[in-house]
């Protein structure tokens, strides 16, 4: 981590700089990387988010992995086993989706803002076919966030965003290691009296890389070669590993 | 000690997957079955998907029986004819198994079908091999010495057509019977991930009534393809081998297996039967148990990936 210390203060007088040079704008934001590797160690990891802000106000940053479809099931009791018997699908839904703010979200800005902004789990886009009944609407949504959190692609706690001295900021994102692969969407907000005053996007990228990112590509484009492959080394593997515990 | 699993995409401690491969591999060596029924259920309650848990399993078995099947071949104990019978209804049924599997993955059924087959198939061998075992062990201090019923015995599944003739099992039945057998074996193989062992050695015994010389290494034989079927049809249809996670499993299961083995002869037969007899009862009842319990919460996202 004191690597990303230095990094991230190197950065930070960076930003000063150009922050001195664009007056104008309010609001200058950038993070420690731009990708994110998943290599065969992979164990999650952390960015950091920096900036600085020309006056006071609120910063909220909303980070949101690529969108599809995601379809929620309900179970319930069969002839006393508990089956999938219903499911909706809804489109657009985030894979991934994480918030910093400064201050409680409930406190920043006006509900409006930040549905529009989809600042908090409660706000994250997620369509339903048309015409869903509102109570259904509701009870498969609620359980579409509760499932995402349980997996810990989404999180309902917002991350600190830190003020150092009047201008500038810092908020530290998590990523766990089951982190979804695509471009991601960083923005940063700052928002003063119910109103955001500034915004910045940050685009960034979390692929996979090495062996297991070939791995990966191997089996889903060439998926019956890769077949053929699995089942040769699993015979490979087997008779050589009971061969080799023979010998000893 | 984390490795990422590429087709699984999930991240887990290496060693835990060798440990868990080590420790079904000690209790397959030690009873002389596959042990698939148990990894499956473990891998899902570790976290693995239940689609890439079956598939990746279908692969660590091939790999498992593979050199038991070899030692078996040398020692002139496989029956091939038999074999190749068994072998052409597991390739049928395996097949069919694959497809069926992706049907119920899109209709979001995948799990709910795996642990039934699972609590229906381990509950009703479990609870036979605990009647035998316990019905030996009490013949055994009636008498002293256990003995074995009628080897041979006719009924109407002798009267099938299609007789064939199996020199090496001494035995004249309908290419049916094995045909059948190996079908149904072959479709559990698919859905559930195991090899089915469990299943085609008392089937071979007392439906077949093979002698028990050749029936391991007939089976093994039979498993070692019907596995392979199975890898290479999920990996190309399902996408749902990963080959990391099959071999972690793999190197710590041989290493296991051996131990397993070398216990296993300091244990009496019947006793190693019962023991076999209560650990597939357990499996069976914990997911039973699932089925059954109020999950936490009766909303999931479900079924397959959304690409």
């Amino acid at each position: 981590m004191t690597a990303l210390a230095r990094l991230a203060a190197l950065l930070l007088v960076a930003v000063l700089a150009c922050a001195r040079d664009a007056a104008a704008q309010p609001l200058v934001a950038d993070l420690s990387s731009h990708e994110i590797s998943i290599t065969t160690g992979f164990a999650g990891t952390e960015l950091l988010l920096f900036g600085a802000t020309d006056g006071e106000g609120d910063v909220v940053v909303v980070v949101r992995g690529p969108a599809g479809p995601a379809t929620v099931r309900r179970k319930s009791r069969v002839l006393g086993i508990w089956i999938n018997t219903d499911s909706l699908r809804f489109e657009g839904v985030p894979s991934f989706y994480r918030v910093a703010s400064s201050r409680p979200l409930d406190q920043v800005g006006t509900p409006g803002m930040r549905q529009r902004h989809q600042i908090g789990v409660g706000a994250v886009n997620a369509r339903a076919p048309e015409g869903t009944p509102p109570e259904r609407l509701a009870a498969f949504r609620d359980g579409l966030v509760r499932a995402k959190l349980r997996e810990g692609l989404w999180d309902d706690a917002p991350a600190q965003v830190a003020f150092m001295g009047p201008k500038l900021f810092r908020a530290t994102i998590g990523f766990p290691p089951n982190v979804p692969t695509g471009i991601y969407n960083v923005e940063v907000f700052l928002v003063k009296d119910g109103r955001e005053i500034g915004a910045q996007t940050a685009p960034m990228r979390v692929k996979k890389t090495g062996i297991g990112a070939r791995v990966y590509d191997f089996a889903h484009r060439h998926a019956a070669l890769h077949g053929l492959a699995a089942v040769m080394i699993a015979l490979a593997a087997g008779w050589a590993a009971s061969a080799a515990f023979r010998r000893n | 000690m984390q490795i990422y699993l590429p087709v699984a995409e999930l991240s887990v401690n290496w060693l835990l997957l060798l440990g868990l491969g080590g420790g079904v591999g000690l209790l397959s060596g030690l009873f002389g079955v596959g042990g698939g029924f148990l990894m499956t259920p473990l891998l899902i309650f570790i976290g693995v998907p239940p689609a890439i848990a079956v598939g990746s399993e279908a692969a660590q078995i091939v790999g498992a029986s593979v050199s038991g099947a070899l030692a078996h071949w040398r020692r002139n104990n496989v029956d091939f004819r038999m074999g190749f019978v068994l072998l052409a209804g597991g390739i049928f049924g395996s097949t069919i198994g694959v497809q069926v599997f992706a049907l119920l993955r899109n209709a979001g059924q995948v799990e709910l079908i795996i642990a039934l087959a699972y609590v229906v198939i381990l509950g009703a061998t479990g609870g036979l091999m605990l009647a035998e075992s316990v019905r030996a062990m009490r013949r055994q201090r009636l008498t002293g010495t256990a003995r074995r019923g009628k080897l041979h015995q006719h009924t109407w599944l002798h009267g099938l057509p299609l007789k064939m003739r199996f020199p090496k099992s001494k035995l004249y039945i309908s290419a049916l019977l094995p045909f059948a057998v190996g079908a149904f074996v072959g479709l559990l193989a698919a859905l559930m991930g195991v090899g089915g062992g469990f299943i085609m050695v008392p089937a071979m015994i007392y439906l077949l009534g093979m002698p028990t010389s050749v029936v391991v290494g007939t089976s093994l034989f039979q498993i070692v393809f019907v596995t392979a079927n199975v890898t290479f049809l999920q990996a190309w249809q399902n996408q749902t081998v990963d080959i990391v996670l099959a071999v972690l499993l793999l190197v710590g299961g041989v290493v296991g297996a051996q131990f397993g083995a070398r216990l296993g002869q300091k244990l009496r037969g019947e006793q190693l039967r019962g023991l076999l007899a209560l650990m597939v009862l357990g499996v069976a009842l914990k997911l039973a148990f699932d089925l059954v319990a109020t999950p936490q919460d009766a909303f999931s996202l479900g079924g397959g990936r959304a690409h």
